[in-house]
């Protein structure tokens, strides 16, 4: 079998350039430093071959992009895709986010990313990191070079990886995976498991530290409103840091509620997290109860699926069945 | 005098009169509880303005300092707090904090020039209080022309003021113009930056002072650069959002300067040392 | 100078607690943050958190007033609360600097007193970086972590912590906490700190950033920089959040709002983004239309008109905080390197 690197990409890239089937390319962009890694365009080859990166440190979900992108002009555009980026690609396209003819999708395999949040609590000051079957190679500026298993850096999103399959493009690079009974619910299940007051204090703890930067919103595949209505300085609910906490709090809850049955699970928004707040596991906590009620769903496994939420069959539980009034677990 | 020691503590203003001037622009006259004018200001200076639970808003004072009893604010409709003040009553509190910005330079660039003040809607707002006080200390200036234009001659404000009093005040020469055609309105009709091409001022020993829409400001800049104006004789006035009205929170920044504080009056060969983003 | 070994820092920390506030640098879920301190809680050895101190001068949201209306009638309620000592510790060199340059924003006339009295109430321990991170370019602004500014200057060693007053308000605190912290007459304090700020010098020498300049920035550099072709590629990813100016210790923009409680009407001042698209939105108009214009804002400011307006200094201190928190990872270290290259593909 042929063995992936950034060349077989970058061929690849200058060659659809070159044929003029497509104009430009969004990609990863190399940085200071090992793990910088930028969502990149890329319109020659000379800037792929000096800057495009592919690697441990692309987690970066490329898919959002196009919503913007697309607009810009009628040219096509190629994109890098992880397995679980495909999924917020068909997830944006069965919400007539753009037009698919403009998008060239290649697959791209992966091996689980690595979280530089992660390395450091091992390796301060690390300058490179060097990966292979046998674990990973920390150099440190101060600490001389620290040997580390792949799961130990690896974040929680892919240690948990849901699929390894690509459920769309239009070229693939290495072979297809399936999809994968992860322990990705365990965590939720143990939220499950506290006392109503537990949970409470859990959520308002990770919460408070919350700084309202947005970041989570602004990199989530499924919000893409072109208005949020915490934008809107007339809602009442403006993006910044409330007078109170616990509009903080409600924050998250109402996002959370809005990409219900949507999101996908890319974990973006705990990847960008400023104060590692897990938020990934709210959205979990929705995607384990829509399986439990209406049977398994997955957000952008298959385009132009509907949704359990926006769906509706005589089969449906009743909500007073979903939701018992003083119920432990509601 | 509104305690500058505290600058983001407003003080109590109690408007005591409002003028309905145009459909959409009310003027409102606020003084603080006792009856005496909230604090001291020069010509081309603002306001924050704020309606407590609504928000606060800039603006500037129309009024000319000379005026030693009450300020006088006209504000068009636009917005949660101007719609919010659209709606008082007479008698209603509300809370004031200034003077904020730099004045038109009156005593000083301006002393005894021939004065071409232009302004289009709402803009004649923030020159309505150095117009009056040119006209308050009229031996100090030389001739003074007003060109005024509007979509229609409901929308020109203090329209009564200027007919009863700046129009016939000797040499004082005001022109005012439509966009449209209108009954019983036989004044001249069409765009400002065209009507101050036809007018043809000199720029022997004279200062202009523009404000109005943007689009008007371009073109009427443009009309007098041909008509021979150099940028330095040249003034408008800038409005951009702002909060805090000392420089600080940083929302009216452009390039270097704040409006609230190194603005809002610039003259035009200081906006060309600024970044276009304004 | 004065000498605390690291088996009773608690007691130190209680004492200087008994006297005023402390916060010290704790690790949470989060990271390293700035805690009250407790008995038992356990100093971070993080080398910095997540959030900078800034925090503590200008909170990412207070109460400024209250209001309380009754028919036409309105009443302005004092509700401040920023008149209480406290003491910070642990404040490493560039925080310590960013508080001169928030200095020149909120107190140039006329001063912000909410910010004033928070400074005039607060001591900073700043405490000298023994580890620098490859992020950290301080040197670059001319901050020396190995001879931090504050009240009271430390260095930790393997063992303890040397502590040296600078200022009287840093000498008074210490004064009265002397039966725990005793001057380090005749011992190994002076050589022990030397021999620290060696080690931090030669770390520095190593760090990839070492060699970043600032040359080519400043005041007057707005026709420079303003057109450069490289803002459309550093800007074409940023999602627009604020992460990169609420983790900055100098960014300083913010919103003043109300909030109508309820039960009455409070007015609040809250940490404000220029990357955020509602910033300069008016009724009227929008004078930064696209994500280029408001991330060029940002850096020009830090790079080009704050020094215009403060004799050459930099807004910026080089933390490293954007670096490590962006979530596309661009930040000022790219912007600096990429401005003034020519051409759109060196972005």
């Amino acid at each position: 079998m042929q063995e992936i690197t950034r060349d077989t990409l970058i061929s690849r890239a200058k060659e659809l350039l070159a044929s003029g089937e497509v104009d430009r390319v969004y990609g990863w962009k190399r940085g200071e430093f090992c793990y910088d890694v930028t969502p990149a365009l890329f319109t020659d080859a000379e800037s792929l071959e000096k800057d495009f990166e592919w690697g441990d440190f692309c987690g970066a979900n490329l898919s959002k992009y196009l919503v913007e992108e697309t607009r810009k002009s009628e040219g096509k555009i190629l994109v890098f895709m992880k397995p679980c980026d495909t999924y917020s690609f068909n997830q944006l396209l069965t919400e007539h986010r753009f037009d698919r003819e403009k998008v060239y999708v290649i697959g791209t395999p992966c091996a689980g990313m690595l979280d530089p949040k992660r390395i450091r609590d091992h390796a301060e000051s690390f300058t490179s990191v060097v990966s292979d079957e046998n674990g990973v190679t920390v150099s440190t500026l101060f600490d001389g070079d620290v040997k580390l298993d792949r799961s130990e850096v690896m974040p929680d999103r892919c240690l948990n990886c849901k699929s390894k399959k690509h459920v769309a493009y239009d070229e693939l690079f290495g072979e297809d995976g399936g999809t994968i009974a992860s322990g990705r619910f365990d965590e939720v299940e143990k939220i499950e498991k506290m006392t109503p007051d537990e949970r409470f204090e859990f959520w308002r703890g990770e919460l408070s530290r919350c700084i309202r930067c947005n970041a989570c919103r602004d990199v989530c595949p499924a919000c893409t409103c072109e208005k949020c209505v915490f934008d809107n300085p007339n809602s009442g609910v403006e993006n910044k840091a409330a007078e109170n906490s616990f509009e903080e709090q409600m924050f998250h809850i109402i996002r959370a509620f809005h990409v219900a049955g949507r999101c996908t699970d890319c974990g973006e928004c705990s990847r960008v997290c400023p104060q590692q707040i897990p938020l990934h596991l709210l959205n979990r906590k929705f995607i384990k109860d829509i399986d439990g009620f209406y049977g398994e769903y997955q957000a952008g496994a298959e385009v132009g699926s509907r949704a359990p939420l926006v769906d509706y069959t005589t089969e449906d539980i009743e909500p007073s069945d979903a939701v018992k009034g003083g119920d432990e677990n509601a | 005098m509104a305690d500058m020691k505290e600058p983001l503590i407003p003080a109590i203003g109690e408007v005591v009169d409002i003028r309905m001037d145009t459909p959409d622009i009310k003027t409102f006259r606020v003084v603080t509880p006792d009856g005496k004018k909230a604090f001291d200001h020069r010509p081309g200076q603002c306001a924050m303005l704020s309606v407590p639970g609504v928000g606060e808003g800039m603006f500037s004072i129309t009024s000319s300092p000379t005026n030693t009893e009450y300020m006088e604010f006209s504000i068009k409709k636009c917005g949660c707090v101007t719609e919010w003040l659209h709606s008082m009553e007479v008698g209603q509190q509300i809370t004031i904090r200034g003077p904020y910005g730099n004045p038109f330079p009156v005593d000083d660039e301006f002393a005894g020039k021939n004065m071409l003040f232009i302004a289009g809607g709402v803009g004649l707002a923030p020159l309505r209080s150095v117009i009056n006080y040119c006209r308050h200390y009229r031996d100090r200036y030389g001739r003074i022309d007003i060109v005024y234009g509007s979509r229609s001659k409901d929308d020109l404000l203090d329209y009564q003021e200027i007919i009863n009093e700046w129009a016939v005040d000797e040499d004082v020469h005001v022109h005012l113009t439509i966009d449209r055609e209108q009954e019983g309105w036989d004044g001249h009709v069409g765009f400002v930056p065209n009507y101050v091409k036809e007018l043809g001022f000199d720029t022997e020993n004279r200062i202009a002072v523009l404000c109005g829409p943007p689009i008007m400001i371009k073109f009427t800049l443009a009309g007098l650069c041909e008509l021979g104006f150099e940028k330095t004789q040249m003034y408008t006035t800038l409005e951009l959002r702002m909060k805090c009205g000392i420089g600080k929170c940083g929302r009216c920044n452009v390039g270097s300067k704040y409006v609230c504080k190194d603005g809002p009056v610039f003259r035009f060969d200081q906006l060309d040392e600024l970044p276009d983003e304004y | 100078m004065r000498k605390i070994t690291l088996d009773r820092l608690d007691e130190f920390f209680a004492a200087v607690a008994g006297k005023l506030k402390l916060y010290i640098p704790v690790d949470t879920a989060g990271g390293a943050q700035f805690q009250q301190w407790r008995a038992g809680a356990k100093m971070s050895d993080a080398l910095n958190t997540t959030r900078s101190a800034k925090d503590f001068f200008f909170p990412q949201t207070e109460n400024l007033m209250e209001f309380k209306t009754e028919g036409k009638k309105i009443e302005i309620i004092d509700v401040r609360r920023e008149n209480e000592d406290f003491a910070i510790f642990g404040v490493r060199a560039c925080d310590v600097r960013s508080f001169d340059v928030l200095d020149r924003a909120f107190l140039s006339e006329p001063a912000d007193t909410y910010y004033q009295n928070r400074r005039e109430h607060g001591v900073i321990f700043s405490l000298a970086c023994s580890k620098p991170a490859e992020t950290c370019f301080c040197g670059t602004f001319g901050i020396d972590p190995a001879n931090p500014k504050g009240d009271i200057v430390c260095y930790k060693t393997d063992d303890a912590i040397y502590m040296e007053a600078k200022t009287e308000k840093g000498a008074n605190l210490m004064d009265s906490v002397s039966d725990i912290v005793a001057e380090d007459e005749g011992g190994d304090g002076e050589s022990a700190v030397n021999a620290q700020k060696e080690i931090i010098s030669e770390r520095m020498k190593k760090l990839p950033l070492a060699s970043l300049s600032t040359d080519k920035f400043g005041g007057d550099k707005t026709a420079k920089f303003f057109d450069d072709p490289a803002w459309k590629s550093l800007s074409e990813s940023c999602l627009g959040c604020g992460t990169c100016t609420f983790v900055c210790p100098t960014c300083q923009c913010y919103d003043i709002k109300d909030f109508n409680a309820g039960n009455g009407i409070k007015r609040f001042r809250c940490w404000d983004s220029c990357m955020y698209s509602e910033f300069t939105k008016m009724s009227a108009g929008q004078p930064r239309l696209t994500q280029l214009e408001r991330f060029r804002q940002r850096f020009m400011h830090k790079l080009v008109y704050y020094p215009a307006n403060n004799d050459g200094m930099f807004s910026c201190v080089g933390c490293g905080r954007c670096l490590s928190k962006c979530p596309i990872q661009m930040n000022i270290v790219k912007v600096m390197k990429n401005l003034g290259e020519g051409g759109e593909n060196n972005g």
